[in-house]
């Protein structure tokens, strides 16, 4: 925890945007028509960006080996297709267990899968889901979307084209206006984009209200082993989207007297099911609370909370390529990891036994 | 009805439901559904994946109606279009040939239509998703399902900001459906409901909130919910 303190939220921000993962793009076969086959493009992709994205650089280097067509455009991860909305970051961090770097991906810009595939019309459809998703986060922080909606056309022009080119700073001048918050409690640093005075103010007064709300906008994708892997390497593959559970809910903050809540305790608090045990209960209202009892929750344990009938134990967990220590508190994941939709994007595997594996 | 009482800890009902209250509104719409749609297929409660191999006292997963046909007229003029709503099982050749009400051109597709209730943690509330497809299995295009929508369907939506049709994946099935958006549904909920707050005894709300949603959800993809249900909500 001493580490995290040591980063500075600016700093941490400012890391987390320049993060990417380089990615040497290769042209399915069935699409090559010159010999030789044009070799591979290398290409480093932002974490916080989006594959359909890359399309500009990509296409100069294959438009003159495509077959005959309309693009459109596609990857896939050792056959797996991947989905377009899930930033670029946390496809990598799910997929590539042991990270490839560079990460060797397939594009294709034929033969579009619409079986499994949402249909992704270039940057327009990618631009949508973004938007789509920060009403998602507005609506789950606030209880309504409105600050989102009534934005300014050149405020939401501004805002994607910061996505677009990662300028930092351009989204932080146009996002404080969402009054989006932070969660903050006296275990976080205290976030202002401009250190004046007002902004300190308004600050303060949004920090007071996001405690109250305390439902912080998460995307879990979680997948099982059913034994230990020593290494990264032998973990097993994901091949299939059905051996990932995506779990699309808001974590409660939930406050004990004494206690800080931690990432261990949000992640816990999103699978009840794996962790019955555990003294925050996510799914039902804050009524159905189970006690406390034997819950070890300062330890850094993970497995203090199981349960015999289950067994469940947090093996990796992953945000933003970081595979943080889980008595990080929460809400220093939450102002400093969250994607610029303002979700938090969570990446866990979970070993349990064979009767409660995914597939 | 006492106002004293009712005021005291009843904080203003929002138009929302959790998880849990999901699930018996789901059981309370299925019951209801089935006792009053003697002919038509039930909505079944699926239990998401990861549940059925676990026990936990809460119950997670969506409502699914599927396998239902939509058999259109072959009227030329749109305004007389009507149409009719069959369970895949029932539709047979002899049938359609004996059945005076139901004009099939017999160059028209049958469009088959599968909806799921899923409920949203985000929005905290029901949310409509529905994909349909030729008898083949071919998915339909977006096109050809605005065509399938009743006429009113299409002024429901352009004058509501916020009842729109979207695709998005489905949120257990990894597929592409089509869903109604959610983020305008609390509001209506809550006018639904008078924004009686008194309502919130005894479950009264829990237990026709999907009626109620449904009876406005359902004109905008054309399924309607009988009188007697309806009825169930005056009392």
């Amino acid at each position: 925890m001493s580490g995290a303190a040591t980063v500075s939220s600016s700093e941490a921000h400012k890391l987390v945007w320049e993060g990417s993962v380089p990615l040497l793009i290769h042209l399915h076969d069935s699409e090559v028509t010159t010999l030789p086959p044009p070799p591979p493009a290398l290409v480093l992709a932002p974490r916080l960006g989006y594959l359909p994205l890359l399309i500009s650089q990509l296409k100069p280097y294959f438009s003159t080996t495509l077959p005959p067509g309309v693009d459109t455009l596609w990857f896939e991860y050792r056959g797996l297709p991947l989905k377009w909305y899930i930033p670029t970051g946390v496809l990598f961090d799910l997929l590539c267990v042991e990270p490839e770097r560079p990460w060797n991906l397939t594009v294709h810009f034929r033969g579009y899968p619409s079986n499994l595939l949402l249909p992704c019309e270039g940057e327009d459809s990618v631009k949508w889901s973004f938007i789509n998703s920060l009403k998602e986060a507005a609506y789950v922080t606030k209880g309504n979307c409105k600050n989102v909606m009534n934005m300014s056309q050149s405020d939401q022009v501004e805002l994607w084209r910061s996505v677009l080119n990662g300028n930092l700073e351009s989204y932080q001048r146009v996002s404080s206006k969402l009054k989006l918050g932070t969660f903050e409690d006296e275990y976080t640093e205290n976030i202002s984009a401009v250190s004046t005075a007002s902004q300190q103010n308004s600050g303060e007064a949004d920090a007071a209200a996001q405690v109250k709300s305390g439902r912080i906008p998460v995307r879990l994708y979680v997948w099982t082993v059913t034994e230990d892997f020593d290494d990264l390497e032998s973990a097993p593959q994901i091949d299939n989207w059905d051996k990932i559970s995506y779990i699309n809910r808001p974590v409660e903050i939930q406050k004990e007297d004494g206690k800080y809540f931690s990432l261990n305790d949000a992640i816990k608090s999103l699978l009840p099911e794996y962790f019955p045990g555990s003294s925050f209960d996510n799914l039902g209202d804050a009524s159905t609370k189970q006690s406390v009892g034997d819950e070890g929750e300062n330890t850094c344990d993970p497995d203090s909370s199981s349960l015999p009938l289950e067994n469940a134990e947090i093996k990796l967990v992953r945000i933003q390529g970081i595979e943080p220590c889980l008595e990080i508190p929460f809400s220093w994941v939450v102002n400093n990891l969250m994607n610029p939709e303002y979700f938090l994007h969570i990446c866990v595997c979970l070993k349990v036994s064979e009767a409660n594996a995914l597939q | 009805m006492d106002q004293k009482e009712s005021v005291r800890d009843i904080t203003p009902w929002d138009g929302t439901l959790s998880s849990s209250d999901f699930f018996s509104a789901a059981c309370a719409f299925s019951e209801k559904w089935k006792r009053f749609n003697a002919f038509v297929p039930p909505w079944l409660w699926v239990p998401s994946r990861k549940h059925h191999l676990l026990s936990s006292h809460k119950e997670e997963g969506y409502l699914s109606l599927e396998g239902m046909c939509l058999i259109k007229s072959s009227e030329e003029q749109e305004s007389c279009r009507s149409q009719t709503w069959k369970e895949e099982s029932s539709i047979s050749q002899e049938e359609e040939a004996v059945d005076n009400a139901t004009l099939v051109c017999i160059c028209d597709e049958v469009n088959h239509y599968d909806f799921h209730i899923v409920y949203s943690p985000s929005y905290r509330v029901p949310v409509l998703y529905f994909r349909s497809y030729h008898s083949d299995g071919q998915p339909l295009p977006f096109g050809e399902i605005e065509k399938d929508l009743p006429d009113h369907s299409a002024k429901i939506r352009s004058e509501s900001k916020w009842t729109f049709i979207t695709q998005e994946e489905h949120p257990y099935l990894n597929r592409p459906w089509y869903k109604l958006h959610p983020c305008g549904t609390s509001e209506w909920m809550k006018l639904l409901f008078h924004g009686d707050t008194a309502l919130n005894k005894n479950g009264f709300v829990i237990e026709h909130y999907l009626v109620s949603w449904f009876s406005v959800i359902g004109q905008v993809v054309g399924l309607k919910i009988p009188l007697g249900m309806l009825e169930t909500l005056s009392c």
